[in-house]
């Protein structure tokens, strides 16, 4: 390697050779303090007996030179290692595994260009609020700061993109700084953390076996909402006339569904959700009135701007969300439930606080309320906008397959528990909107970040959580962009190698799709850019990486393939050929009023 | 979806999926159909830029105003650097920040003095809250002790009026020069603007002001929680 030389210690063989100092003796070292760890010799030892002990079972990274030695450390660890094609894809999947499993998904990088490549991948869970570790190497300290090979500020460039991030000062409190980070990433509101590792941090000896790891104090909030605001609030729900509750995807994360559940259908509550909230309530079920916002359902849009009581719990209020505040819900009383204060009244006045856990809350105001509000005639109100404003498209012979159909026929193929991973663009719309999402953490897709090229890696991070969980039945359905599977599609590689049973819906239109729409509706038609008529025959890509590839081009060739997709003991990638002028709707125009989405093309 | 009334799809081979999806079978109002966004009812009822139903009560917009906050922080690497990105990245408006040393070991306060409204400033209070290193935080009430320390150059043309103005102010002379005086004043804002004022007439070269530091005033601790550093305890806090 081309660093070593930079990096005298690499070159010590006193360094390697030195690990019996201290390690017999480890456990009995630490007098009353519960060892978490068995005994470690190094940093990176200590580092990976942390995660050990945290309960992390599978890794996903890429090597080098600075992070070298927490690798060697993981060759006698009973973690599972998936090398990914990309750092980016590394992030994905562990972000993704840790949706699906409900654990911190945990991700390793080199210095620099393998730390750098992380930040896409950390900024999305960041956003979606999701618990990740990824650990990056870092040149040795004493050259940090004079721009030696590889190095790259990783604390900083990472600051704004992680819940905390820690610079690593020493092998002898590392493992307790790495137990801390991977605690504190699921803490409270989940999020990403980072741990940067010098290369001699990892490497010096230490005998100190990580303790038993907690998250950093105050940052583990009382998961209950003060007392008087809940009853504050349950009045006013009992007092509502055309109550709406809200879920985002802190129902989910805080494991809260099933209380959402209860509630929801105690009071008759009709319930719409965010997109990340989407499976914390069936779409099946009566009261449901499926995802709000830019690109959600009609009646959703119209019985949140109609609301008098909006009882929102574990969501941000993102603009795709909300479109213009001024029109939000504008006549609403706000109960906003979320274990975040930061969350309350950022973007839209919350009237009822309630800061907690989303189940415990749930629970209270279950609790709290005496009589469920008067709203037999709106809960008729919402049915009807269900009738005025299905999701619906055309599918005449002549034209070409359309992509919303593939979805529904997947759907039906599929199980309830089967999970779904996207990447960007109206192939993600249209797979949250024409497949009936019933049960939380199945809706794996990028929300806040919106990244393309998302689907393929989250799909390898879905599959093996789901694997590790003893559920190896259970479907992973990627359906991605023809831009977006190019982004990332190197991770099938991955698949094949791990052979993990995936199957890739590429809804092709060789368009960069949500652009060309966009450019169509506000852009007079100009197509800059957003051509992608040169796309690789996928099929054939998916088989000379070792996948099984299969080309769809009308209606009839649709079960056909899915069938044979799924069945494939293997990475499947089946390259559907849809309508490229098809658009999403409705659509709320960016900032517009929820109720005034467009139907149709001629409206926005 | 269900259905299997005719429709225009081709036939397929009768497995699962063909079931899938019949728009034009079914009686269900097709998107062109659909009442537009004209044809439907809309509330009257609107918010504010902050998120606020306006009714007569808060129909007034928030005035920004000024407001100090005071945070105990752990002194650790880079947290200034994590407080100043904050403020930045979310674009609150601050007039200055500056950090010192507390009683105890390891803690530094940083004083922040903010022009916003109240939602901004609760909201400031909160982001910062959310900070790892940062250990309390909280608006430093209407009459705190506030003092901020400038220095300033001058032209030395006229050394005996600037000595009398320096002396008007409290301040202290630095250094005198044949061509310069510097000079140094404490204060609150007021009265440093006010002494900025009556040095201008000699012409001032350069100015370094610290931007102010406040403790709120009597028994009332400075940050929510703080405990007076004579207890001999770490200053706070109880979660
Ligand atoms: C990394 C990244 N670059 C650019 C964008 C902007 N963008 C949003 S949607 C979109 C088009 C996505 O095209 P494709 O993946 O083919 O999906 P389609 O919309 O055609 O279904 C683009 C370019 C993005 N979201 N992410």
């Amino acid at each position: 390697m081309s660093d070593t030389a930079a990096h005298p210690r690499e070159d010590d063989p006193e360094g390697s050779e030195e690990p019996a100092t201290g390690a017999d003796d480890a456990p009995a070292a630490e007098s009353d303090e519960t060892p978490a760890a068995g005994a470690v010799s190094t940093g990176a030892e200590s580092v990976v007996a942390a995660l050990e002990a945290a309960g992390a079972e599978t890794a996903f990274g890429v090597q080098g030179g600075a992070i070298m030695p927490v690798y060697d450390a993981l060759y006698s660890s009973s973690i599972d290692h998936v090398t990914m094609a990309h750092e980016q894809g590394a992030a994905h999947a562990a972000d993704a595994y840790g949706v699906v499993s409900g654990e911190p998904g945990l991700c390793l990088a080199t210095s620099g260009p393998g730390a750098t490549n992380l930040v896409t991948g950390i900024a999305d869970a960041d956003m979606d609020s999701d618990s990740m570790l990824a650990l990056t190497g870092q040149v040795p300290t004493e050259f940090v700061g004079n721009d030696a090979f590889q190095e790259t500020d990783t604390i900083g460039v990472t600051r704004p993109i992680t819940k905390h991030n820690y610079f690593a000062s020493g092998a002898d409190t590392v493992g307790d700084t790495v137990g801390e980070a991977f605690e504190l990433s699921r803490a409270g509101r989940p999020g990403p953390t980072l741990v940067d590792l010098p290369k001699d941090v990892t490497q010096d000896e230490t005998d100190e076996t990580p303790g038993a790891a907690a998250p950093p104090a105050g940052t583990d909030p009382d998961p209950n909402a003060d007392a008087d605001a809940v009853e504050a609030a349950a009045r006013a729900i009992e007092a509502a006339e055309r109550p709406v509750c809200l879920f985002g995807g802190g129902v989910i994360k805080a494991e809260a569904s099933d209380a959402a559940r209860t509630f929801a259908r105690t009071y008759g509550i009709p319930v719409t959700t965010t997109m990340p909230g989407i499976g914390s309530f069936p779409e099946d079920d009566e009261l449901c009135l499926s995802w709000a916002g830019m690109h959600g359902t009609g009646y959703a849009n119209m019985a949140i701007t109609h609301t008098d009581c909006l009882i929102a719990v574990g969501t941000r209020f993102d603009d795709r969300l909300t479109g213009g505040i001024d029109t939000f819900a504008p006549e609403a009383e706000v109960v906003h439930v979320d274990i975040d204060p930061a969350e309350i009244s950022k973007n839209v006045h919350a009237d009822h606080p309630l800061i907690g856990d989303a189940g415990r809350v749930l629970d209270q105001l279950t609790a709290a309320v005496r009589e469920a509000p008067d709203a037999e005639a709106w809960r008729e109100r919402c049915a009807e906008w269900k009738e005025t404003y299905p999701l619906t498209y055309a599918t005449p012979e002549d034209e070409p397959l359309k992509p919303q159909f593939v979805v529904e026929a997947f759907d039906e193929a599929t199980d309830d528990d089967t999970i779904v991973t996207t990447g960007v663009g109206q192939h993600q719309m249209w797979a949250s909107q024409f497949w009936t999402y019933t049960e939380p953490r199945t809706w794996i897709s990028s929300h806040g970040l919106g990244t393309m090229g998302y689907g393929v890696p989250a799909a390898v991070g879905a599959r093996v959580a789901a694997d590790n969980m003893g559920e190896p039945d259970r479907d992973v359905v990627c359906f991605d962009g023809d831009g977006s599977f190019l982004m990332t599609m190197q991770e099938l590689s991955v698949a094949v190698r791990e052979d993990l049973d995936v199957t890739i819906a590429v809804l092709n239109n060789e368009y960069i799709g949500m652009v060309r729409q966009w450019q169509d509706a506000f852009y007079e038609g100009r197509h800059m850019a957003s051509d992608y008529t040169w796309m690789p025959e996928f099929d054939k890509l998916a088989e000379a990486f070792g996948a099984l590839g299969l080309r769809v081009d009308d209606y009839d060739e649709v079960a056909p393939a899915i069938e044979e997709a799924l069945d494939y003991d293997g990475p499947a990638v089946i390259d559907f050929h849809v309508d490229p002028e098809e658009n999403v709707l409705p659509m709320v125009p960016s900032g517009g009023a929820n109720g005034k989405f467009a139907t149709a093309e001629d409206q926005l | 979806m269900s259905g299997d009334s005719p429709d225009s799809r081709p036939a397929t081979d009768g497995g699962s999926a063909s079931d899938a999806g019949v728009p034009e079978a079914d009686s269900r109002p097709a998107p062109s159909e659909q009442p537009g966004p004209e044809e439907r009812d809309h509330p009257e009822g609107r918010r504010n830029l902050e998120g606020i139903r306006i009714d007569p009560v808060l129909e007034a917009e928030h005035e920004s105003r000024r407001a100090v906050i005071s945070a105990l922080v752990e002194d650790e690497p880079g947290v200034l650097a994590r407080v100043s990105g904050l403020v930045s990245r979310r674009q609150f408006n601050i007039e200055s920040l500056t950090v010192g040393p507390t009683t105890v070991d390891g803690h530094s306060r940083i004083t922040m003095v903010v022009e916003e409204t109240d939602p901004g400033i609760d909201q400031i209070e909160k982001q910062m809250a959310k900070l790892k290193p940062v250990i309390s935080v909280g608006e430093v009430s209407g009459n705190a002790v506030t003092a901020e320390l400038v220095l300033l150059k001058v032209e030395a043309d006229d050394p005996a009026a600037v000595h009398a103005v320096t002396e008007m102010y409290d301040g202290r002379t630095l250094d005198a020069g044949p061509r310069t005086i510097t000079v140094q004043l404490t204060g609150d804002e007021a009265r440093i603007d006010d002494a900025l004022d009556a040095f201008r007439q000699f012409g001032i070269i350069e100015i370094a002001r610290t931007g102010q530091t406040a403790l709120a005033r009597g028994d009332v601790p400075t940050a929510p929680g703080e405990k007076p550093g004579t207890a001999g305890e770490p200053t706070t806090h109880d979660s």
